[in-house]
């Protein structure tokens, strides 16, 4: 009962979900940080340039003891242990804790974080880390390669048990053949292993401690100290971090289960930042909150059963994607924030985003009404579009869409849906017709977003089938199987024209993510995955 | 004593019931701990496997019997979502939401039973006139809405608190009752209203007796007739309303908590049954289920006390 | 003193309360046919406008016109309350009746489940519901509904106790009246009075229980209106925009207010 306003959860499980896609290909490394830079608009956030983390290192130096922020987040840890860990808006927070081999920066690209550096094969079969000297754990003892391995075995299921991480079953085995390095062979070659291998779940824990979840070790810039259910988590800088230093002192990480509260919580001094407000939230605040602005990186849509009736035909919901006014949209939900999109793909990717895949339905109702004719509809219809309750934006959004849609005389029916139920009956079940939600990319490779629209991929929950659109899938994946980067992705680009061409979804928008923080904190850093860095923050007065 | 028995079979024999039901009804809709434990992604296989290994194939009387043995003994089950044991998760937020249910029974005894009785002492005068106007009111304004308007009018207003600035009574006590009050006030004020009304009434019903013509007849001043004899039968249909109000503030913390953001167990329970944690869920029915009986219980025994001619009554 | 206000035919109470009762019924019973606009229709113009002549109560987040939407969920909620009564009378008269004239057994069992019933306040039980059934209007219906016989059915209950007693009861069931006549045609209009009054709070009770409902997120589910939920919402914008909660909450505690003093009346 939730009250509609749980944040994030929804966005969240899907990243967990669509890790679950293995064998997918893409080059992680090249991703165009000039989008993201684009998208970091914040005054004070020091995004690559160091000078200015530097000399505000320096300016706070002075109050680093007792330096202290309160951040809102909109549920509870789901669990504490990493690879257990389901939800992204827990993930996104363990981030802070624990680190893996590698793990993702600012811009997208992998660092190393465990391993101080790697080598790959030329067959991309074995991967060699090497472990970074001289790290310690939160509780003060060195990392050694049997946490490494133990950690990894525990991901891939080598420990016996089942792989935590799907992608993992492919590890064919972990090796330390000496204190420093570690081998990690796979049964095939794969270009997502190191993006997953980057995620939070993918963590070096200790070998040694078995009650992780009340007592969490890793490595990461802040080690954990507290928490109470459902209330909050306290965080604290662990002084003898390998990397930068955190900047605060002492964090408290406040459940703020109810959406309907956060500005009361912002204005009344409770809670100084909290990431993802919408923007009539962000409207409320006055001048000593400072309003971010990035983007979600998922792709917000009606996702249309088109196994069903009437979205079973092409005419139908390429009648909708004419009605749908995206920019309407935006003015309504976001103040005309967000960037609307037309496929499958969002800015962050890149070069595999296609924006003139947006103008593929310009808003025409005649042209709607037309093709609803054609398709036997002449009168309208009625259909049922399932909305997670938690998240707001999409129930705001639903609400828009369900109006504009009157125009042709169709008719929908929101049901608001718990998240849960959202995830057994529309994700798995597929028992759906239509369903407003966004979709997210674990890693930044093109499969995270479209390997689900191949007509047998078991993720495919809208029933999407199109001859064309598997050729073109398998043909990238060919190409990228002898790198030819190019190619393939001219393929990835052939695939989101199909699903624009053929109106898989009503694709609407890549939201906007606003950023309230308080006046006299900075440093926040957007990451083009859901991640929230906190050890970037830093207090200016 | 015999009726006080009768009662307490009632009761043992009411909160079986209730557990069998809650039960039942979480038994009956799809999902189990199992399918939550593997997650959706998994195949029918292993979750049979899992359901054999958990013994959920096992018949229905044999697992509600094996529940309610291991819930007697304190152990109510382990969290889907948190994986953590429902007792602790329980008892942690428990203190909360009781302090804020006896905190808001203070405050309404506290002050209707003062104002019941001079309302009801000067029934008719001004005052009497304008508390009862100002009662009407109160009691029509959903408890929410009193907590959004004393967030309004202490918090935004006049700064008395930091709406959200909830702490927990572990780390600051001081800190946990000065905001807690706040909430307290709203669950307690239209409650104050219910129980000032019903005093007065029952007070002035009273007074219209013959006993109490009786004993000013005999010389007795006003104040005596009222505080040893009317009292004593007013209060009899005052403490049956309190009994079910105490419960009532225990529930309707579970609204209050969302309000100003408290994390009791009504939070515990409106996300749990989200996420649908279902032993969580249970648990917390059952429980409360319980203290509603059993105040219930004691409010029957209590008026036993008071009014012998009960014990009779139910013979 | 205590008197005089039993002398006036209608009390003061009364008539205010009627009063009110008829206005809210009025504007309801408008709400069925007109609102003076579209409660979905949007407008960006108009986001969070205070009020003025174009719109009575102002505007929401959408620009929607909260008069409008407030008449709508004044008609939600009414609806639900009235179907939760009707549940709860119909359930609470017959198990009443039943177990008050026969006793035994069934009285016993009856009064066995009643007490299970009774002893999950109406919201718990809502949330039981809604946890196995899912959300939606009808399930809040069916749950208070299930949640207020339990009320009903003691108070006929304690009645028909009391009238199964009586001489023309008994001289009835002597001349070899059937037993469901007695029940319905010889007793049931007796415990009318009584039953009136209870009728009324519960109705109170309903309203301040689908309030709390759809608060929380359950019930009445969005673009449709319900004073509840906009209650939650306009929470984001108590500064900005403070009569977003002013009048939902005011029309509330009016609906309430109007039947509580009408249900006082009746029993002076």
């Amino acid at each position: 009962m939730t009250k509609r306003g749980k944040n994030v959860l929804f966005v969240s499980m899907l990243l967990t979900l669509t890790i679950a896609l293995g064998g997918c290909a893409g080059d992680k490394e090249a991703k165009d940080s000039n989008e993201i830079a684009q998208t970091q608009t914040a005054a004070a956030a020091g995004t690559e340039s160091s000078p200015v983390e530097k000399e505000s290192a320096a300016q706070e130096t002075k109050d680093v003891a007792d330096s202290h922020i309160t951040i809102g987040i909109p549920q509870d840890l789901d669990s504490l242990v990493p690879s257990l860990s389901q939800g992204a808006g827990t993930q996104e927070i363990l981030f802070n804790i624990y680190e893996g081999l590698i793990k993702p920066d600012s811009d997208g690209n992998l660092i190393p974080a465990v391993a101080s550096d790697y080598t790959m094969s030329e067959d991309g079969l074995t991967y060699t880390f090497t472990l970074r000297d001289g790290i310690k754990f939160h509780n003060g003892n060195p990392v050694t390669v049997a946490d490494v391995k133990y950690s990894i075995d525990t991901c891939a299921g080598l420990n016996g048990g089942e792989p935590v991480i799907s992608a993992f079953s492919n590890i064919e085995s972990v090796e330390t053949p000496d204190g420093q390095t570690i081998i990690i062979t796979l049964k095939e070659s794969s270009s997502s292993f190191l993006a997953i291998l980057a995620t939070v779940e993918a963590a070096i824990v200790p070998a040694d401690v078995d009650d992780l979840q009340t007592n969490p070790i890793g490595t990461g810039p802040y080690k954990f100290v507290s928490r109470s259910l459902q209330e909050n988590v306290i965080l604290e800088r662990f002084d003898e971090y390998w990397g930068e230093p955190a900047h605060i002192q002492d964090i408290t990480l406040k459940v703020l289960a109810d959406a309907d509260s956060i500005v009361m919580n912002l204005e009344g001094g409770a809670v100084d930042m909290v990431a993802r407000v919408s923007t009539t939230q962000a409207a409320e605040f006055g001048d000593n909150f400072e309003v971010l602005e990035g983007t979600m990186n998922l792709v917000q849509a009606v996702y249309l059963n088109n196994a069903a009736a009437p979205f079973d035909n092409e005419l139908v919901r390429q009648a909708l994607c004419y009605v749908i006014n995206k920019q309407e949209i935006l003015d309504f939900v976001s103040d005309g924030k967000g960037t609307p999109v037309g496929s499958s793909m969002f800015p962050a990717f890149g070069k595999y985003y296609i924006e003139e895949l947006n103008d593929t339905y310009t808003t025409d109702i005649d042209k709607a009404k037309e093709l609803l004719a054609q398709a036997g509809y002449a009168d309208g219809f009625s259909f049922t579009m399932k909305v997670p309750s938690n998240y707001q934006q999409h129930v705001d959004t639903a609400q828009v869409v369900a109006e504009q849609l009157k125009q042709i005389g169709v008719t929908a029916n929101i049901e608001l849906i718990e998240w849960e139920t959202w995830l057994n009956d529309v994700y798995q079940g597929r028992d759906f017709e239509a369903t407003l939600v966004g979709v997210d990319a674990s890693t930044l490779t093109a499969g995270a977003m479209l390997s689900r629209f191949r007509s047998d991929a078991h993720n495919n929950f809208i029933n999407y089938k199109n001859a064309d659109y598997d050729a073109a899938y398998a043909n990238a994946l060919a190409a990228e199987a002898v790198s030819d980067d190019e190619k393939a992705t001219q393929y990835y680009k052939e695939c989101e024209t199909i699903l624009a061409d053929t109106a898989a979804n009503v694709y609407i928008q890549d939201m906007c993510e606003l950023v309230a923080i308080r006046k006299g904190y900075a440093g926040y850093e957007f990451y083009p995955l859901y991640i929230q860095d906190f050890s970037k923050i830093y207090i200016t007065e | 004593m015999k009726y006080g028995l009768k009662k307490f079979v009632t009761m043992l024999i009411t909160i079986l019931c209730i557990s069998f039901l809650v039960y039942l009804a979480f038994d009956v809709i799809p999902g189990d701990a199992a399918l939550a434990a593997l997650g959706t992604d998994v195949e029918p296989e292993r979750l049979a496997a899992l359901r054999e290994e958990m013994g959920l194939n096992r018949p229905f009387l044999e697992r509600y019997f094996d529940w309610l043995l291991s819930f007697v003994t304190g152990d109510f089950g382990t969290s889907y979502k948190y994986n953590l044991p429902v007792a602790d998760m329980i008892v942690s937020k428990l203190p909360v939401t009781v302090i804020m249910a006896l905190i808001s029974f203070i405050i309404m005894t506290a002050v209707s039973l003062p104002v019941g009785i001079y309302t009801a002492k000067h029934s008719g005068g001004r005052i009497d006139r304008v508390i009862t106007v100002v009662n009407q009111i109160m009691m029509s304004v959903p408890h929410f809405f009193m907590g959004i308007i004393i967030t309004y009018v202490f918090g935004m207003v006049f700064k008395l608190f930091t709406p959200g600035g909830f702490v927990s009574y572990e780390t600051d006590i001081a800190g946990f009752l000065s905001y807690i009050i706040f909430p307290c006030i709203a669950i307690a004020l239209p409650k104050i209203a219910m129980s000032v009304k019903l005093l007065r009434g029952s007070c002035v019903g009273e007074a219209k007796k013959d006993y109490v013509r009786t004993a000013y007849s005999k010389g007795n001043n006003t104040n005596k007739v009222l505080y040893r004899h009317v009292l004593k039968n007013a209060m009899i249909p005052v403490i049956t309303l309190w009994g079910m109000m105490l419960a009532d503030m225990l529930v309707g913390s579970i609204v209050i908590e969302q309000v100003f953001n408290i994390p009791g167990i009504g939070r515990i329970l409106l996300t749990s049954i989200s996420y649908r944690d279902y032993p969580v869920v249970e648990a917390i029915i059952v429980l409360i289920a319980f203290v509603v009986v059993v105040t219930n219980f004691c409010v029957d025994i209590i008026y036993g006390i008071i009014d012998p001619r009960i014990n009779v009554g139910a013979e | 003193m205590l008197m005089k206000s039993f002398r006036k035919k209608y009390p003061p109470n009364f008539v205010i309360g009627a009063v009110i009762t008829v206005v809210m019924l009025l504007l309801i019973l408008m709400s069925f046919f007109y609102t003076p606009y579209d409660i979905t229709k949007m407008d960006s113009a108009s986001k969070l406008a205070a009020p003025s002549f174009r719109h009575l109560m102002g505007c929401d987040n959408f620009g929607r016109d909260i008069f409008s939407r407030v008449l709508k969920g004044m008609e939600n909620t009414f609806v639900i309350a009235f179907l939760t009564v009707v549940i709860g009378t119909a359930g609470g008269v017959l198990i009443g009746a039943f177990t008050g004239y026969f006793g035994g057994w069934l009285d016993e069992v009856l009064m066995r489940i009643i007490d299970v019933v009774f002893a999950f306040p109406s919201i718990l039980l809502a949330l039981v519901f809604v946890s196995i059934f899912g959300t939606g209007r009808y399930n809040v219906v069916a749950a208070l509904g299930v949640a207020f016989i339990p009320s009903f059915a003691r108070i006929v209950r304690s009645e028909f106790i009391k009238y199964r007693e009586m001489d023309y009861v008994k001289s009835a069931q002597l001349a070899g009246v059937g037993r469901l006549r007695i029940i319905f045609v010889h007793i049931l209009p007796n415990t009318f009075t009584v039953l009136m009054s209870s009728i009324m709070i519960g109705f109170n009770n309903a309203v301040l229980a689908e309030a709390g409902m759809s608060y929380l997120g359950i019930g009445v589910q969005p673009p449709d209106a319900s004073l509840g939920s906009m209650l939650s919402e306009s929470q984001t914008y108590l500064f900005s925009a403070p009569w977003y909660a002013v009048f939902p909450g005011l029309m509330i505690i009016l609906l309430v207010l109007g039947f509580s003093l009408l249900a006082d009346g009746i029993k002076a």
